[in-house]
Parts: C-alpha cells; structure tokens; sequence
C-alpha cells in the first residue's frame, strides 16, 4: 500500500528534476539565493546517504533536498499550540512551501506556549502572525496565512497539497479534515488511485498527554474509525444543575445554562463571550450565590472560567512532543528517508514519559471511509426524534447537528434541519411523527449532512413493521 | 467590576490549572543551566522560558556556525562566527521578559577546570551534547553538590536523556488513576454513625433514589457482613452475589416492576472498586522505612518529618490507616444527601492531619526546630497525598559508568530483543568510544561512512568486552550510526526539547514523577523506553 504510493512521489520529484533542469538551461541556474554554507547539513545527510533502515523505495540523492525546498507543499491546520511548533519543525527540515490554516485571534493565555507571538500581538490573527514571524526567521521560507475556517475551502485547495498536517483542538474539525481528504479520493475498480491520495497527519494535546497518527486516506484507518478512542465531553445532566447541585461546577453551569438566558445581565441579545472578563466575573459571583445556598465550597475565579470555556490545561513541551512526532513523520513520507509510523503514538509524561505505538485498525462499515452504505433499522412506527437520537448518540456515528432529507415523490424534502431557526421550527413537528406518517418506506435512502463531515452521508433505511 | 487577574495570571492559566500557583512560584525562583546551544538545548531551553522559569545561563565556548543555524530557530545566519551562547541567550530571552537569560563564553572543560564550583548555584544543569569524559566529570561535581543534572543527547533519530538526581522527592504525584479513599471495608466511627443515620426500607422512594451510592453499599455490606461471618465479599462469585443483595434492593412500583434508580446502579457499577481493602501501597512503606525516616534530624529535610509524623500517626491512630483523604467522587444523589457525606470525610481528614500535625510538633521540638518550620498547609497537603507520596533515587553516572556496578542484568535482559532501544544505549556508548579514540564522530563527512563502520564496529566490540556484555549488535545500527554522521534533525531535537523541559519542571516544582533514570527515543519506530541504568 504504502509503496505505491512513495512511487507516486518519486514520480512527482523525477518531473521537477526535469523541470529544474529545464529552469537552469533558460535563467542559467538561480541557486539557493538566502542559504549559507551548512545550512541544510543536519538534513542532508538522511536524504543523500544510503542506510539500513529506509523505506524501500528510498533512493539517496542531491535533488531530495530539491523537492522538500521547492517542490513540497503541506499544509499545517491550526497555528495554536501545535501549529506554532509544526511550523518551526517543518521549516528547520527543509520545508519552504507551507500553507497555514488558522481562523483563531491571539489570546494573551495562548503565550505560555504559542512561542510566534507576543503580548504586542494580541488580537490579530494567528495564521497572519505565525506566517510572519517563521518567513522573518528562516530565510527562504514561505508560509502562506490563511486567516479563515477549513470549512471556508474546498477541493481545490485542497488537492494542491502533497501531505496535510492538522494540529486542531476540536474533533469536529477533525472529522471534517477528515471526511474531505476522503472526498478527493478517486477509486478504480475498488481500489485507490495513489495520485488521489493526500496522507493527512493529525496530532492532539492535552495537559501532559497526547497523540500522533498518521492516516492514509482509504487505506488506513482514519478519524471516524476509531471515534470511540476519543473520550466524552461532560456534560452534566439537567436534573443535577436544575435541582441538585453538588460541585462546584454545577452551581456555574446553573447560572451558564440557566440564569443567563433568564436575567440577560449585559442585554436582550448579548450571549455569554467566556473571553469578557466582565461575563466571567457576573458568572462567578452568581456561581458562588447559588453554591452558598447549597453549602458547596470550592468556587473560584479559575474554576469559573474554566467551565464555561471549557478550558483544556495546556503546556509548551506536550505540544512540542506531539509536534515533533508529526513533523518527523511530515519528513519521513515526504522524503522516503524512513518507514513511516503504522499509524498511532500515544504519549503521557505525567509519571516519567510513557509512549505507545500502535496500528488503529480500520472500521468495515466506518461512515467516513469504508464505502460500505450505511444501514438504518428502525420500526415503521418509530418517531423521526427516534432516528435523530440514533444519529448523534451512536458511538461510531457521534453527529452534532444532523439535517435529514429524503427524496419523496420525487422531490427533495428536508425532514429535519436544526442549524437554521425558521426551517428548525417549520421541520420541528416531523419529529414526533412516525416514519411511516412522514411516508417513508422500506430501502429508502435518506441523505444526512452534518457538521462532522463535509460530504452528506447515504443511509440505506430498513423499516420493520 | 471584572476581577483584575494579573496579566502574567492570564498568560500562565493554562499551565497554572497543571501545578498551581505554587508550583509556578517554584518555577519563578529556579535557575537552570544549560551547557551548549545546539538545536536540543536551545529547544529544552524555550520549553522552560515560555512558562516562566526564573532564570537560565547558558554555557557554550563554541561559535556560530553556518550548520548550527540551520537547524536552530534561535540562532540567525547573521550571527555565524559569532559567539553561540550569547546569540542564543538573545533569541531565547525575547520569548519571555518575565525570564532572565546570562550566558557565559566558556567550555564547560575550562569551569570545570578553575571553578567547579560556579555550578553549585543553580536548580538544575542540563548538558546538551557533552562529550563522555567532559559529561562524566560535570557528573561528579553536581552529584557532590547535590545538584540535579539531566544529560541530553540527540544523535541522527535517536534522543537519549539521563537523570542523575540522588534523591527526589514528590508529594504531589496527580496520578492519573487515583483510587478512592472510602473506607467502607473499615468505617471510621463518624463514617458508621453518619450510615447508621440512614435507614433505606423506611425511605420514601424520593430520598431512596438519591441517597449515596457510597452509604447504599454500606448498608448492603453491613447485610452481608452479618450473614458471612463479618467477612468482605472476596471472590468474583461473592461479589456477584452482593451486586445482586444490592440489586434486590431497588424499589419497585406497584406491578413489581423495578424502578428506575440511578444512585443503584451506581453503587452496583462501584462494588469492585468499594471493596478494594484500605491498604498502604508499597511504595509508601517504603518511605515509611526509609532512613531518613527513622533517624529524624535538625537537617532532616521537611518532606521526611513529615513522613515520619504520618508513619507515627499510622501505627498509632490511624489504626494502620493512613490519614483519610478526605474527597469522594461526585455521584447522583440530592445535594444535602451528598454535603454531608462530604463533610463526615472532610472533617475526619482535618482531624487526621491535626493528629499528624501533633507528631510533627513533637519531632520538631525533639530536634530543636520551631513548629513554624513546617507550615499547616504544608501538613494538610502532605496529609491528602499520603496515598501517593513518591520518592526518586537516581543511580549517578559513575555507578552506571563503572565495570564494577554497571547494571547488567537490564542491559542484557534488554537486548533479548535486538531492536529494542537498548542497542541505542549501546550505539550511543560505543560512539563515545568513537569521539575518544578519534576526536571526531563518525561518518561527519561523505567519504568517512564507508570506513568508519568498521572503525564504529571496533568500537562497539571493546565496549561489549570492556563490560563482559555477551550481547551482540546488528551491523543495521553500526551501519546506521555512521550513516547519520552526528546530525541533529530538528525534529529530533524538538521531541527531547518537550520531552527534558517538563523533565526538569518536574524537579522544580516536586509535582508528577520524574523518570529514572535512562530515556531513549528512537525517531525511526516512534518509540521509547525508559530503562534504570
């Protein structure tokens, strides 16, 4: 699997020898105009020797060093913890055409570890700033900023990469990084055309834990196959912040949940921003009534906003690990240098360091990559709110927000729809109608999009009587 | 009015909810030392800069040169020739002005040579690239002066760190899966009275449903305990037959029909983990046993006073119980139900830690020391981790370096598997070999590789015999070792950078558990081992 496709870089790196060389005979050659003797020594010699332990396909040769400096394009998802660092680690390995993805402004909390920025920074975008800041420190270098959400791309943009890097903060994200390197996939006869084939390399931190894995789309196994290794956001049932409080944490996702909504302390419209200090502070001092009344202690500022925002501890040398472990894989396939990880490392440096390497296995029915049409059951006399439960608490499936259509009649009809409020209420009453009432049958296919995936998903629905 | 949070508060919260604010203070108050601005040192030194570390001198007689730049995000092209410990200080210092960065233009050779004693001054020296007999001297001077050092190398794909502290102890460990302290196999008396107040056959089914978890299995255990001869549940099938004691307990509707009770299912789920007997790990006795603890002293540091007040309270009235803890798991349950469960634990954890703090007084003024030497706080959090107190005695370079106390038995039992990360350890040692023997390492230039793997071969062997190792290394690594002429990817020396950092915040700070006392990371197979040498 993998052979073929080092194949296809050795394919892509022949033609830009070929190109280069055509270059040199028209300008006579421009040389490495910002690079000084010894420059790229450290890395040369993995890519110019041969040795004992690279892939098979490698072949050592002066125009390696070529094609990462001017051939290879990655792109780095994210320019935050990870990000910062993947940018240094590629650009230090002879990567100069890297893209950067990030939609985020600086926060003065991301400086205890997003080394590209400064206190002066705050505010501005982190893809604008990361870009800068590596093209002023290694010359040569050219990391394009992209100030926008992954989701404001498409294909195009996509396909123009050789390896993707994704250093994100959201599974959601993932999962749509995910689902569109997938969608660029072209099969023939069942199996993947190589060309088509962007490996997508995913790294995750938290506290002093983390992992690297490296995903080769339809070959390997990929997000949405081991989504059960992604642990479950808490989330505290209605009945304890309602009425029954006991931590802290409850009594401040009481007033969050609960009282917000209700007193509009800042006006009509003004949502909670966890990023106002003067939010955080109303929040709290309401979080430590209600935990008063209920004589819970332990109620503090830090607390509060770590609630609210969800806040994930965070420190420099896990993102600088799990990094590393990515650009030293970025740096593998791109080169050949090595066999790459199959497929997954996991890290933990709370008691000494601890690493486990290991070959995710891929799911037969994964909704994102197996291929294999996707099977509903439900009774025909089962509620449309049945299969919407189904969508987003299934373990494998784990949706957010899933709009449900059918072809009815030979009309495209939207059953259900959550993300826009006018159609959310105009679909609202066709969850409590059967599937039968709303006239679906058996082997009908129902189209799901959701935001976990940019392609929408085929069920194949089986009614039962 | 919003809460002025300090700016450096903000700046830091993401790692403050890791080691609290006194842990940062720690940081805050450390100076670390590192010797060479290489890649992995300049890398080690960001991962300390960025979350606040009170001071850094970094120590490097060498020049800037093209090659180092190349692979240094704090070194600059225009800064070749010039001196590399002061051009790295510059970059690095720009990280963070809370932070103060020296350096000093000098081989570590020449301070060792007319001032050993410059290094007494600081928290913790971090050697980068040191070559043998340099590392082995450094080695001496901070072991005698009890300062902890931590040796780190990159070498083609291959990260190594060593750890030489003599003695490291932990009272905050957070390990990551804590088991409870509840007690139920021994309630205290506040705990059995507080159960006692409870009786679930005359509960209506609103208070039934939410009741403990915890006081639910009590009960059923005091059931049990009655007709077993007051004997625990002990094997799989009487455990099984307490879940279902339990499980007959759940209310049912007028149909029969069981109800729904959450709190039930909880205390069925738990029945594994609730009976796990009160026990002091060994690793506590350990310490309980340790020297330092049985002869307390007017130098005894404050960590084995207070293992000792402990050990006094255990064998005195703790009744072989360690002091209770003092915290229990959120579970469903009506908030006044769950408060007051809470505070019986709460309370006998404060009167615990006031009986050890009766121990510690009387130690202190056995030894001549006020009471105020050793701080309440400092008590009542040693009293809450007393499950998980660690203490780590690294082995110095000298013993694993000598004939005579080298460890064998985990060299040789490693290399069982010849492609593990020992033969790494031993490439690394036989490269050293190198270095003394030729003043270079091999395979630098192109033309060296070929005939540098035999010389590395030579070299390996007389390591193997100098040490009587009957174990045998693949010419795959000799072959590899030379191929990588000493370079130093940045990747590589980006993974130790995190890695060694949090390392040395460990030390600092006393939370999380170093590692002891050998760390091998091989970039090739993405992993590692840790091995005691």
């Amino acid at each position: 699997m993998n052979l073929l496709l080092f194949s296809l870089f050795r394919e892509k790196k022949r033609r830009r020898i070929e190109e280069l060389t055509m270059n040199m005979v028209v300008n006579g050659g421009d040389g490495d105009q910002c690079d000084w003797g010894g420059r790229w020594d450290h890395v040369k010699k993995f890519l110019e020797r041969p040795g004992p332990f690279t892939h098979p396909d490698f072949e050592p040769s002066t125009e390696s060093l070529q094609f990462l400096l001017d051939t290879c394009k990655v792109l780095v998802i994210g320019a935050g913890g990870l990000g910062c660092e993947l940018l240094k680690d590629l650009a230090l390995s002879g990567f100069r055409h890297i893209h950067v993805v990030d939609m985020d402004t600086i926060d003065v909390s991301n400086l205890n570890r997003q080394f590209l920025f400064r206190p002066k920074d705050v505010g501005r975008p982190k893809a604008d700033v990361a870009a800068d800041f590596i093209n002023s420190r290694v010359p040569g270098c050219c990391v394009v900023p992209h100030f926008k959400k992954i989701q404001d791309f498409d294909e195009t943009f996509y396909r123009q990469f050789h390896i993707i890097v994704c250093g994100l903060d959201s599974i959601i994200a993932r999962r749509w990084m995910n689902g569109m390197l997938m969608s660029l996939l072209v099969y023939e006869d069942g199996v993947v055309d190589p060309s088509s084939l962007i490996p997508l390399i995913d790294g995750g931190t938290e506290g002093f834990k983390g992992n690297a894995r490296v995903i080769l789309p339809g070959m390997t196994a990929c997000i949405d196959c081991t989504l059960e290794l992604y642990p479950p956001q808490i989330n505290f049932p209605m009945c304890t912040i309602a009425s029954m409080p006991r931590l802290p944490e409850h009594c401040v996702e009481y007033v969050r949940v609960l009282l917000w909504p209700k007193e509009k302390p800042f006006g009509d419209n003004v949502t909670l921003d966890g990023d106002d200090p003067a939010h955080i502070q109303w929040v709290f001092e309401k979080s430590q009534e209600r935990a008063a009344e209920y004589s819970i202690t332990g109620v503090t500022y830090r607390l509060t906003q770590g609630v609210v925002k969800r806040i994930i501890p965070a420190v420099a040398s896990t993102n600088a690990v799990i990094a590393a472990s990515c650009a030293v894989e970025v740096f593998k396939i791109a080169s050949s240098a090595y066999i790459p990880l199959n497929n997954y490392l996991v890290f933990n440096d709370v008691d000494g360091l601890y690493t486990y390497t290991f070959e995710a296995e891929r799911k037969e029915n994964c909704s994102a990559c197996s291929q294999v049409p996707q099977d509903l059951q439900f009774s025909s006399s089962a509620k449309l709110q049945e299969v919407l439960d189904y969508l987003t608490e299934s373990a494998s499936l784990q949706m957010k927000s899933p709009a449900i259509t059918a072809t009815l009649e030979g009309k495209n009809k939207t059953l259900y729809l959550q993300t826009v409020a006018s159609i959310e209420e105009r679909t609202r009453p066709n969850l409590s109608k059967t599937l039968k009432e709303l006239g679906l049958s058996d082997g009908q296919e129902l189209a799901v999009a959701d935001v976990t995936t940019p392609q929408t998903v085929l069920f194949k629905l089986h009614l039962t009587s | 009015m919003a809460a002025t949070k300090t700016s450096k508060e903000q700046k830091y919260d993401r790692q403050l909810r890791l080691w609290g604010d006194h842990g940062q203070e720690a940081l805050e108050n450390a100076h670390v030392c590192l010797i060479n601005a290489t890649a992995t040192g300049t890398e080690i030194l960001k991962n300390l800069v960025l979350p606040g570390i009170g001071a850094f001198t970094i120590v490097d007689g060498h020049k800037v040169s093209g090659e180092d730049v190349g692979n240094n995000f704090f070194l600059s092209n225009n800064s070749i020739g010039k001196n590399r410990a002061q051009a790295a200080t510059e970059l690095l210092q720009e990280l963070n002005s809370d932070v103060s960065g020296n350096f000093v233009e000098e081989s570590p050779d020449k301070l060792l040579d007319n001032d050993p004693e410059f290094f007494h001054r600081f928290s913790l020296v971090v050697g980068v690239q040191v070559p043998e007999s340099t590392c082995l001297r450094l080695a001496a001077v901070l072991w005698s002066a009890g300062v902890p050092f931590l040796v780190c190398r990159t070498y083609g794909l291959t990260g190594y760190m060593r750890l030489a502290v003599a003695e490291h102890t932990v009272v905050e460990s957070h390990p990551d899966n804590a088991l409870e302290d509840l007690r139920l196999d021994q309630p205290f008396h506040e705990l059995k009275k507080h159960i006692d107040s409870y009786d679930l056959d005359s509960m209506e089914k609103k208070d039934h449903s939410h009741t403990p978890w915890i006081i639910v299995v009590a009960k059923y255990l005091e059931k049990w305990r009655s007709e077993h001869d007051s004997q625990l549940p002990k094997n799989y099938k009487e455990k099984e037959a307490f879940r279902e004691l339990i499980r007959q307990g759940v209310l049912k509707n007028e149909n029969g029909t069981p109800e729904d009770e959450e709190n039930f299912e909880e205390a069925i789920k738990n029945v594994n983990t609730a009976l796990n007997p009160t026990k002091i790990s060994s690793a506590v006795e350990d310490i309980f046993n340790g020297e330092q603890c049985n002869n307390v002293t007017a130098q005894t540091p404050s960590f084995w006073v207070l293992a000792r007040a402990v050990r006094d309270f255990v064998r005195n009235e703790g009744g072989d119980c360690l002091p209770v803890r003092g915290t229990i798991p959120d579970m469903i349950a009506d908030s006044q139900k769950f408060i007051n469960l809470q505070n019986v634990y709460r309370e006998k954890a404060l009167q615990d830690a006031a009986v050890v703090s009766k121990h510690v007084e009387s130690l202190l003024q056995s030894v001549g020391k006020p009471t105020e030497s050793i701080a309440e706080q400092e008590i009542k959090l040693f009293c809450k981790n007393a499950a998980f107190l660690r203490v780590v005695r690294c082995r110095s370079l000298a013993e694993e370096y000598n004939v005579d106390t080298f460890n064998r038995d985990e060299i040789t039992s490693c290399m069982d598997n010849p492609d593990g990360e020992m033969v790494l350890y031993l490439m690394l040692r036989s490269i050293d070999r190198f270095y003394q023997q030729h003043s270079r390492y091999p395979g630098v230039y192109n033309y060296q590789v070929e005939e540098d793997i035999s010389k590395l071969k030579v070299c390996v062997n007389s390591l193997l015999q100098e040490y009587g190792l009957g174990v045998s290394v693949k010419d795959d690594y000799v072959h590899e070792f030379c191929r990588c002429g000493a370079a130093e990817p940045h990747t590589v020396a980006a993974f130790l950078g995190g890695s060694a950092a949090q390392e040395v915040i460990k030390v600092i700070t006393h939370q999380f558990v170093p590692f002891n006392n050998t760390f091998i990371y091989n970039a090739m197979a993405q992993t590692s081992a840790t091995f005691q040498l």
